[in-house]
């Protein structure tokens, strides 16, 4: 069993299942997003759930904050490894005659979601813990929404997301169906996998793009 | 060395391999532990004798110069590999395969050994499927087949066109499998320079290790060559470019008698030489020919122009093109076998109605084949009246399922269109019949050396047919030498490891040694391509498809004469003690140049025609080739003497005590 | 035509090479490239230098024995072939060639364009075979009917030449299109199904051993290989692999 969790196979396959487990998340995030832009209520209802439920705090929240120091650090791993399999490089290599620069940089998109996340936990994650833990403010079901939109003000931070997801979407486009080649699924539902996953990688992303756009054009009067 | 004795076992034909498994002395397991085996050549003779040899107990070492065992040129083989296996039904047994296999030789091979060969052909698919090897299958599951020229059963058993690569890459895995058993010690990148002889036994070699230049010495109770074929001594042919003759010519030099050096296979439908810059040729399957009409133009004038460009094939009228094979062999067509097809084109060649511009190519035209599919095609699919473009279109897909691969192929070397234009084709050499005389146990003239596949001459007498290298190659390698060698060995439970530090070892190293510094020391002017492919011209020239006692003696003289000037005035640069692929093709050059004198006076000394061996004095009126049983029916055996000119020849009569010997014709 | 080519010079493991240019005239479109680079050869020898060496053996695309990185790309340009079949008239006159090895950690560099490949022999001993001996009396071959579409499946993978086209083509220097296609050749046929689980773990734990890099999936090596072996053999091999694993 050593050599299995030392082998490429199953570092690859952690991979793909922490990406996997991202991807639900990411969807589950989606969600609870877009009702920001239907319905304010609904939105701060689910936020309020969110934030306040025993499970989700504390079973879930870990699980995921595992899941995504898991793919990153793995990630690192992988790509230091992959370096050290070719010690001197081309003087000529021509990537793009066989394979997608998508697929060839998914370091680069994941760096910029990594640095995205930290953004995106500085607007919300700690101000929210802090807000629960450290300050220990009463709880305020109706707040969240406000938060949202006041954060989508400044021209600049609603750049920066849009971009992020962009190169989120990128590295979904190779991501998502590449973790189905790794775990071995490969017949004949791939082609319907791999067309859902594209539209998933494109979707997704755009549509939290739509909503930082709608937020930040359609700022709160009061 | 006394008379040659070829070992046959005594009693009825069908029953001799039985009964001689059943009388040769054995090893036990216990003792195979204290025998070392050196094979050298890993291609499908060798890659399979080191498993089996391996798998008994022996402790085999082996050698190839390629980086890898399975880069073999075996892996170039395309049709298939023949077997009594009569999945078909249609009457096929191992007396008919055995047959075929001698009249296909021309009644110049040994009848136990081709016997022998039929019968352990059915082995060779069972242990190969049992291997994993995907050979074709029909849709029920069973194993397909396909048949070949020279025979009127479907006994081709085959992957596609790649039957040669999947045959190996299985020997290769049962390598691997000792390999990794630690019963076989792979060295690979390494090239055997010498035998070395202890008290007149095969006891070792001496080898180079391409990669840093040493010179290494290599022990063993047995050394078994099989190191393939000699046709690179044509400079052009469908060998691989390493291929040589050195280990062979070494051991022949150590008291190895050679057999039938002139027997070669000429294959008729290669890619015809482009230019001098040319290095290789490359084979079309024989298979097109079931398709594909050969011909070139009827008017001299017409076949000028095609030469100058200014006439294409497709606007020569039907009424004017010479369809020489189906003119000259009305029964056959153009199905005749691969000597007389390769003669027909060098004759229409000759007279100058070639078409490309070196003069030296013929048509292989698949027009009329299209129409005929495309026309069936159309009637089945029930259409009435089709234009001749929706014919050709229908036709076209057809020929591109039954040899799309080849066309395709084609079409990446010559860069034209053969669903549009003709093919051109051209024969080359292919394989050698010829090679070390070996007895019924595949033992050399020198006690403890063997040779199997195609490194030794005989099961294919002056001509092979189709699918039988593979064949001869796993036939000789599984289910031969593994058994045979064990008679000789059985003396050899009490002798203990051979040591490489005594004086016959010393000796042969210095001898390499030696003759790698001489090489190293020529005055340079020339490189050793340019020795290569003068020896080629003369070669071909002289010694190709037709052959005359004038030529033949000019030829022996002139590559005497190119040998002499290669010693002089080679030029090697770089270093002996390093890598150093000069060197390494210059010793294989050196030993063509020896052995294709030898190989002129051998057909110099066969005033006949058979198989590949032609000889212009000895033909019909029609031109067709004459055998004479009567003074002929031999197999010559060269000894070594100190000069190729100077070898004595001795002879192994053939004696047919099972079959009636016939004359072939294909009218 | 005259074509401007840039070499990679190394004179043995241990030295340091460098790129050296050359330029060659006299160039015809119907030659293949190894004898444009045959060419190249004859003037050095003949102005005494050492010759450019590179691998190369059978030259009509089966043996995987040339392997140069032609302008990026192994093999050159042009697809499903090996740098033997590719001809001149790829390239026009006054072209910059650039020619360089394979270039991979476990793949270390003999002289100038020649490498090392032995690892791919250690990766097939440690688990490509099938453990049958030759001496035993195997059932008939046709005693098992095994479904076409499976032989032709396992055939397709059994076509790998073995050259490393998939290692130079990767960005991680993976050897993962080689190694699936041997496990997948066995595993879809009953003979290899015995033994399968141990098969996909040895021969995996030495392709590690051997430090190629992890399979991303980015399909450089189903592109570049010669014979088009498929990436489903490497989702084959994961599969088997996980399970092997599972089972213990």
């Amino acid at each position: 069993m050593s050599g299995f969790v030392k082998s490429s196979i199953a570092r690859k396959v952690v991979m793909a299942l922490s990406g996997l487990f991202l991807v639900v998340f990411l969807t589950q995030h989606f969600v609870i997003n877009i009702t920001s832009v239907i319905d304010p209520e609904t939105f701060n209802t689910w936020s309020h759930f969110m934030g306040y439920n025993p499970l989700v705090q504390y079973l879930l929240q870990p699980i995921l904050i595992a899941g995504v120091i898991i793919h990153f650090v793995m990630g690192f791993a992988l790509e230091i490894q992959n370096k050290k399999a070719r010690n001197i490089g081309y003087a000529k290599f021509k990537g793009s005659a066989n394979a997608s620069w998508v697929s060839r940089n998914m370091i680069y998109s994941g760096l910029v979601v990594l640095a995205f996340l930290a953004l995106h936990f500085y607007d919300f994650w700690v101000p929210e813990m802090v807000y629960k833990y450290v300050e220990v403010n009463p709880e305020m079901p109706t707040r969240y929404h406000e938060e949202t939109v006041h954060k989508f003000e400044p021209f600049w931070r609603t750049v920066l997301y849009v971009i992020s997801f962009v190169l989120l979407s990128l590295h979904l486009w190779h991501g998502f169906s590449s973790s189905f080649q790794t775990m071995g699924v490969n017949n004949k539902y791939s082609e319907g996998i791999k067309t859902f996953t594209k539209i998933f990688s494109v979707a997704i992303p755009l549509g939290f793009v739509f909503i930082a756009l709608f937020h930040h054009l359609n700022p709160l009067t009061h | 060395m006394g008379k040659l004795d070829s070992k046959v076992p005594s009693g009825p034909l069908a029953d001799k391999w039985t009964k001689h498994k059943n009388e040769i002395d054995l090893v036990n397991p216990a003792n195979k532990r204290n025998i070392d085996i050196i094979v050298v050549g890993t291609g499908l003779a060798g890659g399979s004798a080191a498993a089996t040899l391996a798998e008994l107990g022996y402790n085999v070492k082996t050698f190839c110069y390629q980086d890898s065992p399975r880069r073999a040129h075996s892996i170039a083989a395309q049709g298939g590999v023949n077997a009594a296996k009569n999945y078909q039904g249609d009457g096929d047994s191992v007396y008919r395969l055995f047959y075929d296999t001698i009249k296909g030789g021309d009644y110049r091979s040994r009848e136990a050994n081709v016997h022998r060969l039929a019968e352990v052909s059915t082995n060779i698919i069972d242990q190969c499927v049992a291997q994993g090897v995907p050979f074709a299958r029909e849709y029920g599951g069973l194993l397909d087949n396909r048949s070949f020229g020279g025979v009127l059963v479907s006994r081709t058993f085959y992957a596609k066109g790649q039957t040669g690569q999947q045959l190996l890459l299985g020997a290769y895995s049962a390598m691997n499998r000792q390999i990794q058993r630690g019963k076989i010690k792979s060295y690979t990148r390494h090239e055997m320079l010498d035998l070395v002889l202890v008290d007149g036994k095969a006891r070792g070699i001496i080898a180079r290790d391409l990669v840093s230049g040493e010179i290494e010495r290599h022990s063993a109770h047995a050394v078994v060559l099989a190191t393939g074929g000699y046709g690179n001594l044509f400079f052009l042919s469908t060998y691989c470019m390493g291929a040589n003759v050195m280990a062979a010519w070494r051991a022949h030099r150590k008291g190895a008698y050679f057999a039938n050096p002139c027997f070669t296979q000429i294959h008729p439908t290669c890619i015809p030489v482009s230019g001098d810059h040319q290095s290789k040729l490359t084979l079309m399957s024989e298979s097109l020919r079931n398709d594909g009409r050969i011909w070139v133009p009827a008017k001299i004038e017409d076949a000028e122009a095609i030469r100058a460009g200014k006439l294409k094939p497709t606007e020569i009228a039907e009424e004017d093109r010479d369809y020489y094979l189906e003119r000259r062999y009305p029964a056959f067509g153009n199905l005749v076998p691969r000597d007389v097809a390769s003669r027909a084109a060098k004759e229409r060649c000759d007279a100058g109605y070639g078409v490309n511009k070196t003069g030296e190519a013929v048509y292989l035209d698949f027009d009329a084949a299209i129409m005929r599919y495309g026309r069936e095609k159309a009637l089945t699919s029930g259409m009435k009246n089709p234009d001749d473009a929706t014919v050709r279109k229908l036709g076209e897909e057809i020929v591109e399922a039954k040899y799309g691969n080849l066309f395709q192929m084609y079409e990446k070397i010559v860069d034209e269109n053969p669903y549009k234009t003709p093919m051109k084709i051209y024969p080359a050499v292919h394989y050698t019949m010829g090679g070390l005389w070996v007895d019924y146990n595949l033992q050399t003239t020198i006690p403890g050396c063997y040779a199997a596949g195609e490194a030794n001459f005989s099961d294919h007498g002056a001509n092979r047919l189709g699918a039988s290298a593979l064949m001869q190659g796993l036939a000789d390698g599984y289910f031969v030498l593994p058994y045979t060698i064990g008679d000789y060995l059985s003396d050899d439970i009490r002798t203990g490891p051979i040591s490489t530090e005594t004086t016959e070892f010393d000796e042969a190293e210095k001898a390499v040694r030696e003759r790698i510094e001489k090489l190293m020391s020529g005055s340079g002017i020339h490189s050793v391509d340019y020795y290569h492919k003068k020896l080629g011209k003369i070669m071909w020239n002289k010694c190709g498809m037709s052959r005359n006692e004038k030529e033949l003696k000019e030829a022996m003289k002139e590559i005497a004469e190119l040998r002499k000037d290669f010693w002089e005035n080679v030029k090697i640069p770089g270093t002996a003690y390093s890598k150093n692929q000069e060197l390494e093709k210059a010793g294989r050059v050196a030993d063509f140049l020896e052995l294709g004198e030898l190989f002129a006076m051998d057909a110099l000394e066969r005033n006949e025609s058979c198989g590949g061996h032609f000889r212009e004095e000895y033909q019909t009126e029609e031109g067709e080739a004459l055998r004479d049983d009567e003074n002929f029916k031999f197999v010559s055996a060269w000894e070594y003497t100190g000069e190729p000119s100077k070898s004595k020849l001795h002879k192994e009569d053939l004696k047919y005590e099972n079959i009636k010997v016939k004359t072939r014709s294909y009218k | 035509m005259k074509l401007y080519l840039k070499i990679w010079r190394q004179k043995n493991a241990d030295s340091k090479g460098s790129m050296v240019d050359y330029t060659l005239d006299g160039v015809e479109s119907d030659m293949s490239f190894l004898e444009m680079l045959d060419i190249l050869n004859e003037e050095l020898i003949s102005k005494g230098e050492e010759p450019v060496e590179f691998d190369h053996d059978c030259r009509e695309g089966i043996c995987g024995t040339c392997s140069l990185m032609i302008n990026g790309q192994p093999h050159g340009p042009d697809s499903r072939i090996t740098v033997c079949q590719l001809h001149m008239r790829s390239f026009n006159d006054g072209d910059e060639i650039v020619i360089e090895p394979w270039r991979a950690t476990a793949f270390p560099i003999i002289k100038d364009l020649i490498v090392d490949r032995s690892a791919f022999d250690r990766i097939q001993q440690a688990g490509g075979y099938i453990s049958v001996n030759t001496s035993g009396r195997p059932v008939d071959a046709n005693a098992i009917p095994i479904e076409k579409e499976m032989a032709d499946k396992s055939f397709n993978a059994a076509t790998c030449i073995g050259c490393g086209a998939c290692v130079a083509a990767c960005k991680n220097a993976s050897a993962m299109l080689f190694t699936s296609a041997k496990v997948s050749q066995f595993a879809l046929l009953p003979q290899g199904q015995v033994e399968a689980a141990e098969r996909v773990q040895n021969m995996v734990r030495q392709m590690d051993l051997e430090g190629f890099g992890n399979c991303t999936n980015t399909g450089a090596c189903e592109v570049e290989c010669p014979k088009g072996i498929s990436l489903e053999n490497i989702a084959r091999m994961n599969r088997e692999y996980l399970s092997a694993s599972v089972k213990g």
